[in-house]
């Protein structure tokens, strides 16, 4: 199954699926050392994005939180791509600095049909999100 | 997104990869926001500056634009620093930090960057038209833009602003553009508006009312340059505010009296800014106080040195301003009366980058709501009063 969304940044990537309901806060709300998420009570603390495809549905919190996404790209901890319901400047311009591959807007149904575990490819020069 | 052909062969790397990279971004961010093509912009405002908040990471990556030959094509003046960059020593701020901080700073100063290291660009020097396009980030001094001089500008990041100062370009959305300049909601100030605490207060309840909404504020009467930097700090700390607008104290207030048909009402009274003073003050015993947020103007200075001259202090008093103002003071002699009452008189940083804690720092005094905030954030003891109020409880 091949999902179609708006490239932001383009990269080709494949890895397995972590979906989070919540936004994403990179400054305070994940650990750039681990990759995982420490922000209490979200809905997927304790979880690691490390190498995964991590669907969310935007950015929150400080502006801060793009240099950490630079920051885990280095150490090798950041996520291989992330998919947004709708992504905003924070994670849009981390995806930038740091070459993380980002598509946005795909519909909703298909958003829906993304599970956590799910072996993902993608390809977002194309905007593309294939299902393996 | 439409590119000229010259935004193309900046793109495809014709004028080097720092200019690349920029472009890069500008395009993401102007293809994520639906802009229609990229804008000249008259300055930059970068910020993303101390090292408390961009950590090893932010500085590699600015120090990575350097090496791209990243530079400075249009004015660009740089946000407070987490140090005194000249008297880091006795401001009691780790070694290790120093260090690091440094490192920021040169690598600005590589790429063109005047390090000016405040957050009030606007009172030494950089005052945008208005009408004029400019890449602002700090959030006070975005709403200072916006609001008190007209000039347009979104909310930048520290990576946008300078992508911004290396391109000259900025992508064409949101408040660069007229139709999204209008206000959302009108709020009527019944409160009594006399010290600039008062107008911090205010901002700091609209700001929780409306969000990021625009307001259109009627019954400021006539603030000061002091109270209108103050207001839109608070403004931007508690909601997303990037710009407001003032009835007979803002340039675009006028023109938008006919927008204002249909809009929601909320009121603002003595009694919502009393909660939001009690909502930030718990009890301290022990105090910095902390005057400068956003960092003082002469006028601001002047008013302590006046209260402090030839007295003595019981409790440290920290005032943080810009270099050019510092400078001005200096030549008045309210540097060395506050300095003889055992006060300090710091540059290029403030309580809110300076890395506190390190600094064995537990509880502040702050005459700003925004100040007063970010403190609280900390997890630092926190009171708020007007200036005069904090300077007349430090003494002896």
């Amino acid at each position: 199954m091949i999902l179609r969304g708006r490239k932001v940044v383009g990269g080709y990537a494949e890895g397995e699926a972590l979906v989070s309901k919540d936004p994403v806060s990179f400054y305070g709300g994940v650990d750039p050392e681990t990759g995982v998420i420490t922000e209490p009570g979200h809905a997927v603390c304790g979880e690691s994005i490390k190498g995964k495809v991590f669907i969310f549905p935007k950015g929150k919190g400080s502006t801060v939180g793009s240099y950490v996404i630079y920051r885990m790209k280095k150490l090798g901890t950041a996520p291989a791509a992330i998919i947004n319901v709708e992504t905003e400047s924070i994670i849009a311009t981390g995806c930038v600095i740091s070459g993380v591959p980002l598509i946005d807007k795909l519909d909703y149904d298909q958003i829906k049909a993304l599970k956590t575990g799910m072996r993902l490819r993608v390809d977002a020069d194309k905007g593309l999100v294939e299902i393996l | 997104m439409y590119l000229t052909a010259e935004e193309e062969r900046m793109l495809a790397g014709e004028r080097g990869a720092g200019v690349a990279k920029a472009m890069e971004l500008l395009v993401a961010l102007g293809e994520v926001f639906g802009a229609e093509r990229l804008v000249r912009v008259e300055s930059a405002h970068v910020s993303g500056v101390s090292y408390k908040n961009l950590g090893e990471a932010g500085l590699e990556w600015l120090e990575e634009q350097a090496s791209l030959g990243a530079r400075a094509v249009i004015r660009a003046t740089l946000n407070p620093a987490g140090m005194d960059m000249g008297r880091w020593r006795e401001m009691g701020v780790p070694e290790e930090f120093a260090e690091g901080q440094r490192r920021v700073i040169a690598a600005f100063e590589a790429m063109g960057v005047e390090p000016t290291c405040t957050c009030t660009p606007y009172l030494v020097g950089s005052v945008p038209r208005q009408g004029s396009q400019v890449s602002w980030a700090e959030s006070s001094a975005i709403c200072y833009a916006n609001s008190v001089l007209g000039a347009r500008t979104n909310r930048e990041s520290g990576p946008t602003s300078l992508a911004s100062a290396v391109t000259g370009l900025a992508p064409l959305y949101e408040y660069r553009l007229d139709e999204n300049r209008v206000p959302g909601k009108v709020v009527e100030v019944e409160a009594r508006l006399s010290d600039p605490l008062d107008y911090s207060a205010l901002g700091f309840v609209t700001g929780k009312l409306l969000g990021s909404t625009v307001p259109y504020f009627r019954g400021l009467g006539r603030p000061s340059i002091e109270s209108l930097k103050t207001l839109g700090a608070a403004c931007a700390t508690s909601g997303g505010i990037a710009l407001w607008h003032g009835e007979g104290v803002t340039p675009e207030a006028e023109k938008m009296r006919q927008r204002l048909a249909g809009l929601e009402r909320v009121t603002v009274g003595d009694r919502d800014l009393e909660e939001a003073k009690k909502k930030l003050t718990c009890e301290v015993s022990d105090p910095v106080t902390c005057i400068g947020c956003p960092h003082c103007s002469l006028k601001e200075i002047a008013e302590v040195a006046g209260l402090v001259r030839g007295k003595e202090l019981g409790r440290r008093i920290w005032v943080f301003t810009s270099r050019g103002v510092h400078a001005q003071a200096e030549r008045k002699g309210y540097v060395r009366q506050i300095e003889e009452a055992g006060g300090g008189v710091y540059v290029d940083t403030c309580m809110v980058v300076a890395p506190l804690r390190e600094m064995g720092w537990r509880e502040v005094a702050v005459n700003s709501f925004k100040g007063a905030q970010y403190c609280a954030n900390m997890g630092l003891g926190t009171r708020v009063a007007s200036a005069e109020r904090l300077v007349k409880e430090a003494l002896r």
